[in-house]
């Protein structure tokens, strides 16, 4: 679409026609110390050369993780991307599009997205997948909200070891008045089974957890499911998909609805985003599902084709009544995580899951045997992990920033005190895990 | 005729059968008819209170949704939960096993305001 400003004609035709004399009128109501008034105190133009140099030299502030060695997750993590990912993603037809609204004229991405729903379906062992959300936190309040109108009940129950942001989300949900929030005040890196099961009651529509949690522990989902179905209330489980790669599918815990943040397959850590909301379902559910769906059909001639299905539950067919806010998913994304999974095949994901667990098993014990680090607990962990530091760990870490590692997460522990949250990926090597132990037992 | 003439009808394309102080609700075999192929039926739950005019649920056909409006006003006692594994009864038989909620009536003459089966007939015929 071209821009075409109006004449001086034209405004004054417009504003007479609302019956105000100046373009002021209009923003009346706005108070007066809200409303610039003069110029901006810009600095003096710049020459093109001048103008990218700038620019340039203000871009070079930042320190990108490709650039350093990362030891950080809490949510984003520094896996391998294969090139492919990046071919595929970068082809105009999918890197321009936006989410299909001509279903018809959208086959290539319309089975992008159903073959993601489908690697999702098998990760986690669900019925049925949607095409994506914007991201783990949003997918899992989502979840909450799918479980309220499930069972007619308005209170959910959740796990204080879910990651904070998370949690944070749901309570921005929560203050709309959509839902209650009950949380789990949890110690000891874990969910307790039995301090759950103390807050739910006849009006719980979810027990919502995180396994690996916020600390990489992972959780006793069987116990915590009995929790809920107890209570008649859904069991939304919250996952790292890297580590369905060896993990038992949470289905198999009686999951109703799984979520995750997609990032780790094969989208880059990118000042803190774009994420993608992995989310899953049981098929019972599907017309409370929110988001998009794909389905698989075959045409008049008995060719595959691709559809959208089932989108009387979304906003652009009916907003009043649509499942969600978030008719849109994050396409480009999961066509990201589709071709990740295409390009490392099922025993290719088992094998970067297993690396990465040794290798973050290999760094805590490298880390506890310096002596400057201790374990607030022994739980099982998958391939992220949290040690208290005996200094500072906020100094610490910045310490190390300049020697150029990023030394985890620090987060504050529920006990008090400070903890650090490190992550070892399949791309740290021996010798980074080896150089950083060493520089850091120096400090 | 394909509306039987052993209950009324509503403009909303509902149907009432009332014995005792219980009035079962359906929707009409025209109804069925134009939305096509049912594949879900979203119904309330026994207890909850509907409101004439107001609307108790949603019948979803390939086609198309719709809401569903209450004919009368009055308590939910039963809800015809096998229309969620198999909302095709509704096609099938709209006036027979496609029944979806039975309500205790709140005002019994309410039902005196629904059309006959003759007057639905030719309301349908009317468009």
């Amino acid at each position: 679409m071209r821009y075409i400003p109006i004449t001086c004609a034209q405004r004054e035709h417009m504003l007479a026609t609302v019956g105000v004399t100046g373009i002021g009128e209009l923003f009346a109501d706005v108070p007066a110390q809200a409303v610039l008034q003069g110029l901006l105190d810009l600095p003096e133009p710049l020459s093109e050369v001048d103008l990218v140099r700038h620019v340039r030299g203000l871009a070079n502030q930042n320190v990108p993780a490709t650039e350093l060695v990362s030891f950080a997750g809490a949510g984003m993590y520094d896996h391998h991307i294969p090139s492919v990912v990046d071919h595929i993603l970068r082809r105009p037809e999918f890197f321009t599009a936006y989410t299909p609204y001509q279903p018809e004229v959208s086959q290539g991405t319309l089975q992008g997205i159903y073959e993601y729903q489908s690697m999702v379906c098998e990760l986690t062992g669900m019925d049925v997948a949607n095409a994506s959300m914007y991201d783990g936190a949003t997918a899992f309040v989502e979840a909450a909200l799918m479980a309220c109108r499930i069972t007619r009940r308005s209170r959910v129950v959740v796990s204080g070891t879910v990651h904070p942001e998370w949690i944070e989300t749901l309570e921005t949900y929560a203050a709309s008045g959509l839902l209650e929030v009950v949380g789990d005040e949890c110690t000891g890196g874990l969910s307790d089974a039995s301090s759950l099961a103390s807050l739910v009651d006849d009006r719980t529509a979810a027990v919502l957890v995180a396994s690996p949690n916020f600390v990489g522990n992972i959780e006793d989902l069987a116990a915590i499911g009995a929790v809920a179905r107890a209570a008649g209330a859904l069991f939304v489980v919250a996952s790292n998909p890297i580590m369905l790669g060896v993990l038992e599918p949470p289905s198999t815990f009686g999951a109703d609805i799984v979520v995750g943040e997609g990032q780790p397959l094969g989208s880059p850590m990118s000042l803190g985003g774009p994420g993608l909301g992995l989310f899953a379902c049981r098929e019972s559910h599907v017309r409370q599902m929110p988001g998009r769906l794909v389905g698989r059909t075959v045409d008049i001639d008995g060719n595959h084709a691709f559809v959208l299905t089932l989108s009387t539950r979304e906003q652009h067919i009916r907003r009043e009544k649509a499942t969600s806010n978030i008719c849109s998913n994050h396409a480009l994304n999961a066509l990201a995580a589709g071709a990740y999974l295409c390009a490392v095949g099922a025993e290719g994901l088992v094998g970067i899951a297993r690396s990465c667990v040794a290798k973050a098993h290999y760094l805590r014990d490298a880390l506890l045997s310096t002596g400057r680090f201790s374990a607030p607990w022994g739980t099982p962990f998958g391939y992220e992990f949290a040690l208290a530091y005996e200094g500072d760990a906020s100094e610490m870490h910045d310490e190390m920033l300049a020697r150029g590692y990023l030394a985890g997460v620090v987060v504050e522990a529920p006990e008090g005190g400070d903890l650090v949250v490190f992550a070892v990926t399949e791309k740290r090597t021996r010798g980074e895990i080896d150089a950083f132990v060493k520089e850091v037992a120096s400090l | 005729m394909t509306h039987p003439n052993d209950r009324v009808y509503s403009e909303a394309h509902e149907w009432v059968v009332v014995e005792g102080d219980i009035a079962t609700v359906g929707i009409s075999h025209f109804a069925q008819d134009q939305l096509g192929e049912v594949v879900y039926v979203d119904l309330p739950s026994a207890g909850d209170a509907l409101v004439a005019g107001e609307t108790f649920g949603e019948i979803e056909s390939v086609k198309s949704v719709s809401e569903l409006y209450a004919p009368v006003s009055g308590e939910i006692v039963e809800v015809n939960d096998a229309l969620g594994d198999s909302p095709e009864t509704v096609n099938a038989s709209p006036h027979g096993d496609g029944w979806m909620v039975k309500i205790r009536l709140g005002d019994a003459t309410q039902v005196d305001g629904l059309m006959s089966a003759e007057d639905y007939d030719e309301f349908v015929a009317q468009g």
